[in-house]
């Protein structure tokens, strides 16, 4: 890949217009069952792992998917790509339900959604070389691009950063962000309408990073291909949505346009997560920004709290957070799509916040105190 | 740490004083292309109790280094040339035997990747328990305990029932954090951490850094923290080394390396992150071009390739000399001590804000 493709960013937030629905998910679930007993095996319970998402992605759009880890984000890629069979909830494809839709009903859909994985060394056969692996899909769907499937390897290898002299070897022999690049080429051969991206980039160093960043914005933008970006670095994910949703445990807590979720979280749990951005210290002066520091442990999703579930963790639960669920909803001050499940939200604007944090563990740390133990 | 920074620890000079000592280390695979120089005259020194941070370019060699530290190569294909002292003894030449009593013991590691570290085969808690029965004689009972507790330290919801879990039964996020309780079981005096947080959100990695500062406080470990994370290095590292083609391109203080860098290549990794001010019409600037070959690495400053301020060099220094990467806080870069921090001062800092 050269700097060729250091393109300019989306300008400004894109929530001016509404793209055509590609994507529409509803009331989303999977249960994983739990065995256990002795002597004979059965139920006693499930890992709630996706509980009721509800989720819109339009054609060419960006949508990006953060939250805790274990809540659910890469269960309910796997879900929308139909690697796993949902629990309850439907899937709407470009007009069409392809929720328990059959591997022969799905065949014109699946080369249109993609999948690029967290895990870049589960997910290459090590028994394969990247040529390939790349040459799958289109041999799976018989495509044969103009030149052939292997002259289109050998561009795909290069346009995401690697050289073509790779072609015959074997994944092991690639370090983390190679083979990250790797999937990204498999992704891309297809030339699908929507890709499911689950932590593309979390493997990469930065310079590379920012090379995947843009190509994926540039083919994003120039091929139109919709993305469910899941990743926990929020400041890529700034960079690469243009819509953002927070899950909590198995539920969207908050949804809403890049500068809604960015400049005006209403969900305690996202200025949670915004606060413990780790920033560089660039001028030597040691940490300045306060900081949520969220205590207690991360509840299971085999029993997850009743009512709001981030309320075992939440600083502002009152009785009703136990009592009731809240809905995923636009509250007042809030600007349109932007929608939030909180009974006692944030204030529309960050004025007034100081009261809302917790400890400053930078303070904590000065004291000789031992931060973060729960 | 020791060499990086003379004003910090004056009284921790080179040699026998630093728990791991790392010289002039080299790796080479050998593949049907040709040999492959992952690490090529490598050399560092870790202080108990210091955590050395590496960033660098992925492919860079960090992994390799780290693994060749455990003796985790496999001797078949790879050549290792240098020395790695570790607490007075010399690790390189050590038999599979005194490395297997030293690893997930005296030393361990939190892979990059928990899938390489988790057998699928066996619950998370025996893969946990076995090690501390092996090394500590501890009980079934005691090192299920043990375990127990390590799994609550690290954030594993109902750890009790999660002991009886199969890996693959974890999230990504939970499986690193299973994997940091398996480092840590018999409070290693050498921890290397090899993007323990890359795969969790923020509140989690929050909470593993404080646990891993705090287990450095109470047994003073040594850390060797890989990260391609600027933003959580900056938070960790006491000393910090930056990795290109498999060699040091600059080393000094964290503080130091962050904010007054000196060598090309790590103002371009600064000047790649987006952060969470960045301006969003502009698009991330990556280091242009491609990553060295290491089958046939650039002669000469192995960055010059992709460095823009090769002109300000005389003589074509660039492409025909190694700069060599002097003691303390040094950066390998031809240019003057001068040119560095003007261009930083001009051209980079801007950028920057
Ligand atoms: N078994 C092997 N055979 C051949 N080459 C290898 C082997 N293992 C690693 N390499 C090569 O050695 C180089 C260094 O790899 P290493 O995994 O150390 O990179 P890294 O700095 O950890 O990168 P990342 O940040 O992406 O994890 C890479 O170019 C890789 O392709
Ligand atoms: N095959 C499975 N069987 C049982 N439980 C599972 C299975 N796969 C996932 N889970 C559980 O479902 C929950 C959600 O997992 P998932 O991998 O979707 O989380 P995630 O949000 O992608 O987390 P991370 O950020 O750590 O990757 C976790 O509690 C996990 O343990
Ligand atoms: S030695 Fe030359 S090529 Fe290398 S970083 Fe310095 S100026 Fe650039
Ligand atoms: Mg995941
Ligand atoms: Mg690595």
């Amino acid at each position: 890949m050269s700097d060729n493709l250091t393109l300019p960013a989306q300008q400004g937030p894109a929530d001016t217009t509404t793209p055509e629905t590609l994507l529409e998910v509803e009331g989303l679930t999977k249960h994983f069952p739990i065995y256990g007993g002795f002597p004979i095996k059965r139920k006693v319970g499930a890992v709630q792992a996706v509980d009721g998402v509800d989720l819109t992605v339009g054609v060419g759009e960006s949508v990006g998917l953060v939250g805790e880890s274990g809540c659910g984000k890469s269960t309910t890629g796997r879900l929308i790509t139909r690697l796993m069979e949902p629990t309850a909830g439907r899937i709407t494809y470009a007009g069409q339900d392809i929720t328990h839709a059959s591997r022969k009903q799905l065949a014109p859909v699946r080369s249109e959604i993609q999948m690029i994985f967290q895990d870049p060394y589960s997910s290459l056969n090590p028994r394969q070389t990247v040529g390939s692996i790349i040459k799958a899909p289109m041999e799976v769907n018989g495509i044969e691009p103009a030149g052939g499937r292997e002259k289109k390897v050998r561009e795909l290898l290069e346009l995401v950063g690697l050289n073509p002299e790779h072609y015959n070897r074997f994944p092991h022999e690639f370090s983390g962000g190679q083979r990250q690049r790797i999937g990204v080429a498999r992704a891309l051969a297809l030339e699908p309408k929507l890709i499911v991206a689950d932590e593309p980039v979390s493997a990469l160093d930065v310079s590379i990073q920012a090379q995947v960043v843009n190509l994926l914005q540039e083919v994003q933008k120039e091929l139109g291909i919709a993305f469910l970006f899941i990743a926990h670095d929020l400041a890529v994910v700034r960079h690469f949505s243009q819509r953002v949703a927070v899950m909590y445990l198995g539920k969207v807590v908050e949804v809403g346009d890049r500068d809604s979720i960015y400049n005006h979280p209403r969900h305690p749990y996202t200025h949670a997560l915004l606060s413990a951005v780790p920033e560089i210290d660039l001028d030597g002066e040691g940490e300045a920004r306060e900081r949520i520091r969220l205590t207690g442990d991360v509840p299971s999703p085999i029993s997850p709290p009743s009512g709001c579930r981030f309320r075992t963790r939440c600083w502002k639960a009152q009785d009703k957070c136990a009592s009731e669920e809240p809905p995923l909803v636009k509250l007042s001050g809030s600007r349109e799509g932007h929608l939030t499940a909180c009974h006692f939200p944030e204030e529309p604007t960050l004025q007034g916040r100081a009261q809302d944090v917790v400890m400053d563990p930078a303070l904590k740390a000065l004291e000789g105190d031992g931060a973060g133990k729960d | 740490m020791t060499t990086l920074t003379k004003t910090e620890d004056a009284s921790a000079p080179t040699g026998p004083e630093s728990f791991l000592s790392v010289r002039d280390l080299k790796v080479t695979f050998s593949t049907e292309d040709g040999p492959v120089k992952a690490v090529d005259g490598l050399s560092f020194d870790v202080q108990r109790g210091k955590t050395l941070g590496i960033v660098g370019e992925s492919g860079s060699g960090k992994s390799v280094t780290n693994l060749t530290i455990l003796g985790l190569h496999s001797p078949r294909t790879t050549t290792v040339d240098g020395e790695i002292v570790m607490d007075g003894k010399e690790l390189i030449t050590a038999s599979e035997k005194e490395l297997e009593q030293l690893r997930g013991n005296k030393m361990a590691m939190i892979f990059q990747d928990p899938l390489t570290a988790l057998s699928p085969f066996y619950t998370v808690g025996r893969q946990l328990s076995e090690p501390f029965m092996k090394h500590r004689g501890a009980s079934k009972k005691e090192a299920k305990d043990r375990a127990i507790e390590m799994l609550t330290k690290v954030g594993i919801p109902q750890p009790k029932t999660r002991f009886d879990d199969y890996p693959h039964q974890f999230s990504g996020g939970m499986r690193q954090r299973a994997m940091i309780a398996m480092a840590l079981m018999c409070d290693p005096d050498l921890l290397i951490a090899d993007e323990p947080t890359t795969a969790l959100d923020v509140t989690v990695q929050a909470q593993i850094l404080d646990l891993l500062k705090d287990l450095q406080q109470e047994f003073g470990s040594a850390i060797i923290f890989i990260t391609h994370d600027l933003g959580v290095i900056s938070q960790m590292a006491d000393d910090l080394l930056v990795m290109y083609a498999g060699r040091a391109v600059e080393r000094g203080s964290a503080r130091e390396v962050m904010s007054t860098p000196k060598h090309p290549y790590t103002w371009g990794l600064l000047s790649s992150m987006p952060r969470l001010d960045s301006n969003l019409d502009e698009a991330l600037e990556p280091i242009p071009g491609a990553p060295p070959s290491l089958l046939t690495p650039p002669d000469g400053c192995r960055f010059h390739p992709r460095c823009a301020y090769t002109d300000l060099v005389p003589g074509n220094q660039c492409s025909t000399t190694r700069p060599p990467l002097g003691d303390g806080r040094a950066s390998a870069c031809h240019l003057t001590a001068e040119q560095k921090q003007t261009l930083f001062i001009d051209k980079i800092q801007p950028r920057l804000r």
